[in-house]
């Protein structure tokens, strides 16, 4: 914060009060932070040791429960399976459909022409600007009973395909990897737009293959990039929920109830607020796991 | 950069503010310009309350002026409806004041302090003499005093497709004596005619409550077992009725006599099998409420003329024709005032003049309702409104009324997980009931739950 001191002297309190007085128009952005980003921050981690629900006792008066929920958190299947899908969510359609497919698209595209290049680029973006609620849906018209894709798979006399019933987590892991490939690509196009020409070209000369000169040279040239967007993507898709809600509501059973889900429903369905802010707790505790994993072994600054 | 940023989120938090501040219901003083909200459900093919409440809005208007009457029907499936009502009686500022109530959710609500008690109204209304004491204690409180005016009841059974039964080598009219006779007839039909389905049961989260009243507990309350037993004071489970029930469930689900679990498992099943299935010829056996008829009515959403002499009615009967032989269960939906309603005296009167004798018995006469007051009920017009108000009122006499304690939502909800559970696959009908049973410890605490019959 302290500009380097310059010697000791009568400017010196001058000036710090100087400065004071320049932070106070912050005041009240300040204020309004606290109580509206941060106030619901601090009111769930409250709840989340309260019994608060939306009907019955814990509505007029929550008691403090102290660690029961949290308790009742590593006790409860739905949850380790929450657990378990929210991980293969994350793996299966940001860390390794995005990821990877965004930096195939953007490796395939280097060095194409430039008309190739905006159309390949409008139509992966133009998934990714649709808004989430309309993304599902359009998923949910396409894998449905009566979706388009059964009606294709008709004309063509084959069975139909029931994945939103069938296979849920599939389903929402591609919808998901479609609608957020777009993300990745566009950070990689950046990164690879960087490396520089003539270390790629001594490569070349070496002898160095397409795959060996991806391997050992461009990805450690790219690595910030690669650390930043793992970090990005899997933040987003940790939360993502109206997706999953819209094309199968979590279900059926709770084989598609990740953790946003499954707070949402415990919340607002089950009506135990304090237990769905517990489970959102442990959302956010496997979201610093996660980031603590990509700072350590991939060290974005080495 | 950073400046413009607070100062836009300054500006939109201002302007949230200042929303929030118009939007809410505070009236101004004075009898003149006074705004009454009424909350209820309008969702798919309910759209008889929406129409009662209209006309009642109309009235009270007439009577009272200067009073504007705000409607807001939502429009949700059920399970967002409770969400929702909870969550708007849980503000001052958009507590509706007079709030259309499920029996189901009415003590829990009672509980968390969002209705209130209207006895010193009651008391001085010359009509509640007519109520008789089962519909009064459906909104009853644990303190005793009473928070709702019921609409009307309602009672369950199977509707069946003459036609389909008849082609399947079915004698109707049909009456069965046990589950086996329901699966057997289910069958039949299945191989008389492989493109209908012979029998819908309600069975999953997304149709919440009605799941577990028109599925699980039709079956349960036809068992040796009830889910409380009033006498001890204890929550029954695990018990054999209770896995009785969902193995019933999974037999006619496992072995395709239902509709497929993933159009079972959608929010608009309801509708869906009202709206069409049954009108389409479609569906064979359907296990439902008594209010399924009033879709299909003049004024209903789906008109369908020929339903009456399309349709038959069955009793459900019970396990194996034990006890009464057959069984049926009761609810119902009352008109409360708001705790945090600012217009109290005005709510109290929109509720009685909803219900007096004449909109009680156009409403429950339109909504395929059984009348709870006893002038309504014994009005021969009344009787004689739909052709099955008879069947359907006698089956007062074996009908089942839930525990409707404050907990029952959550035990509702367990029983919901427990049915998609086994119809799914995805739990045996044993590990789906030992599910619910720890569930049902941790909402209802160990020491009120004992074992049933086994």
């Amino acid at each position: 914060m302290d500009s380097p001191r310059r010697g000791r002297g009568r400017g010196d309190r001058a000036a710090r009060a100087v400065r004071a007085t320049r932070q106070l128009p912050l005041a009240p952005a300040l204020i309004m932070l606290f109580l509206f980003f941060l106030g619901p921050v601090l009111w769930s981690i409250y709840s989340s040791f309260t019994n608060a629900a939306l009907t019955g006792d814990g509505a007029q008066n929550p008691q403090w429960v102290g660690l029961d929920n949290f308790r009742r958190l590593f006790s409860d299947p739905n949850v380790t399976n929450g657990i378990w899908l929210t991980v293969v969510f994350v793996l299966g359609s940001a860390v390794i459909g995005q990821n990877l497919l965004g930096l195939a698209i953007a490796l395939l595209m280097r060095g194409r022409n430039r008309w190739l290049r905006g159309t390949v680029g409008a139509i992966v973006v133009s998934a990714w600007v649709l808004p989430e609620v309309v993304s599902a849906f359009i998923w949910y018209a396409f894998l449905g009973p009566d979706g388009t894709l059964n009606q294709v798979l008709k004309a063509f006399g084959l069975g139909g395909q029931d994945w939103l019933y069938s296979s849920p987590m599939l389903a929402v892991i591609i919808a998901n990897t479609w609608r957020g490939t777009a993300f990745s690509m566009l950070v990689y196009n950046a990164a690879l737009d960087d490396v520089p020409a003539d270390v790629q070209e001594a490569a070349e000369l070496d002898g160095a293959t397409g795959v060996r000169r991806l391997w050992s040279v461009i990805l450690p040239l790219i690595r910030p990039s690669i650390v930043t967007n793992l970090m990005l993507i899997t933040l987003q898709t940790l939360s993502v929920f109206t997706l999953i809600y819209v094309m199968t509501a979590g279900g059926p059973g709770f084989a598609s109830s990740t953790l946003p889900v499954l707070m949402y429903q415990q919340a607002f369905k089950f009506s135990e607020v304090g237990y769905g802010t517990a489970i959102s707790l442990l959302l956010l505790a496997i979201g610093a796991v996660f980031s603590f994993v990509y700072v350590r072994v991939l060290k974005p600054e080495a | 950069m950073l400046s413009t940023g607070i100062r836009i989120a300054c500006a939109g938090a201002a302007a949230a503010l200042a929303l929030t501040a118009c939007s809410s219901s505070s009236s101004s003083g004075g009898s003149g310009g006074k705004t009454l909200k009424v909350a209820y459900q309008k969702f798919g093919n309910e759209i008889h309350v929406d129409a009662h409440m209209q006309k009642v809005k109309e009235q009270f208007e007439a009577a009272h002026p200067g009073v504007t009457v705000k409607l807001d029907p939502i429009n949700v499936a059920e399970n967002d409806y409770y969400t929702k009502i909870d969550l708007m009686m849980g503000s001052g500022s958009t507590a509706p004041d007079v709030v259309y109530e499920d029996t189901f959710l009415i003590n829990s609500d009672i509980q968390a302090g969002y209705l209130t008690p209207l006895d010193a109204y009651l008391s001085a209304w010359s009509d509640w003499s007519q109520f008789p004491d089962t519909a009064k204690a459906a909104a009853r409180g644990l303190d005793g005093r009473t928070y709702g005016v019921p609409m009307g009841t309602d009672t369950r059974a199977l509707y069946y497709n003459k036609a389909l039964l008849t082609k399947a080598g079915i004698t109707v009219p049909w009456q069965p004596k046990s589950w086996a006779d329901v699966l057997a007839a289910a069958k039949a039909i299945k191989a008389a005619d492989p493109g209908v389905t012979p029998l819908n049961v309600y069975a999953g989260k997304p149709d919440g409550e009605g799941s577990t009243m028109q599925g699980f507990e039709m079956l349960l309350y036809g068992t040796q077992d009830t889910l409380y037993d009033s006498s001890s004071k204890k929550w029954i489970a695990p018990s054999k009725g209770f896995s009785d029930s969902l193995q019933f469930l999974k037999d006619a689900y496992s072995g395709g006599l239902t509709l497929p679990p993933q159009q079972e498992l959608d929010p608009n099943v309801g509708n869906v099998v009202g709206g069409q299935l049954l009108p389409q010829d479609k569906l064979a056996i359907d296990l439902d409420g008594s209010w399924v008829t009033s879709t299909w009515t003049a004024t209903g959403a789906k008109p369908w003329p020929e339903w009456s002499s399309a349709l038959g009615e069955a009793a459900m009967p019970t396990q194996d024709g034990g006890g009464k032989g057959t069984t049926s269960m009761s609810g119902g939906w009352t008109l409360s005032v708001t705790a945090k309603s600012k217009n109290k005296d005005l709510a109290a009167q929109f509720v009685e003049l909803a219900l007096n004798k004449d909109n009680s018995a156009s409403y429950d006469d339109a909504d395929g309702q059984i009348a709870v007051r006893d002038d309504v009920a014994a009005d021969p017009a009344y009787q004689n409104s739909n052709p099955t108000t008879a069947f359907f009122t006698g089956l007062v006499p074996v009908t089942n009324y839930r525990p409707a304690y404050p907990d029952y939502p959550k035990v509702s909800d367990a029983i919901q997980v427990a049915m998609e559970a086994v119809i799914t696959g995805q739990s045996s009908p044993a590990d789906a009931m030992k599910a619910y049973t720890s569930t049902l410890k941790g909402i209802v605490g160990s020491s009120n739950v004992a074992a049933g019959s086994s």
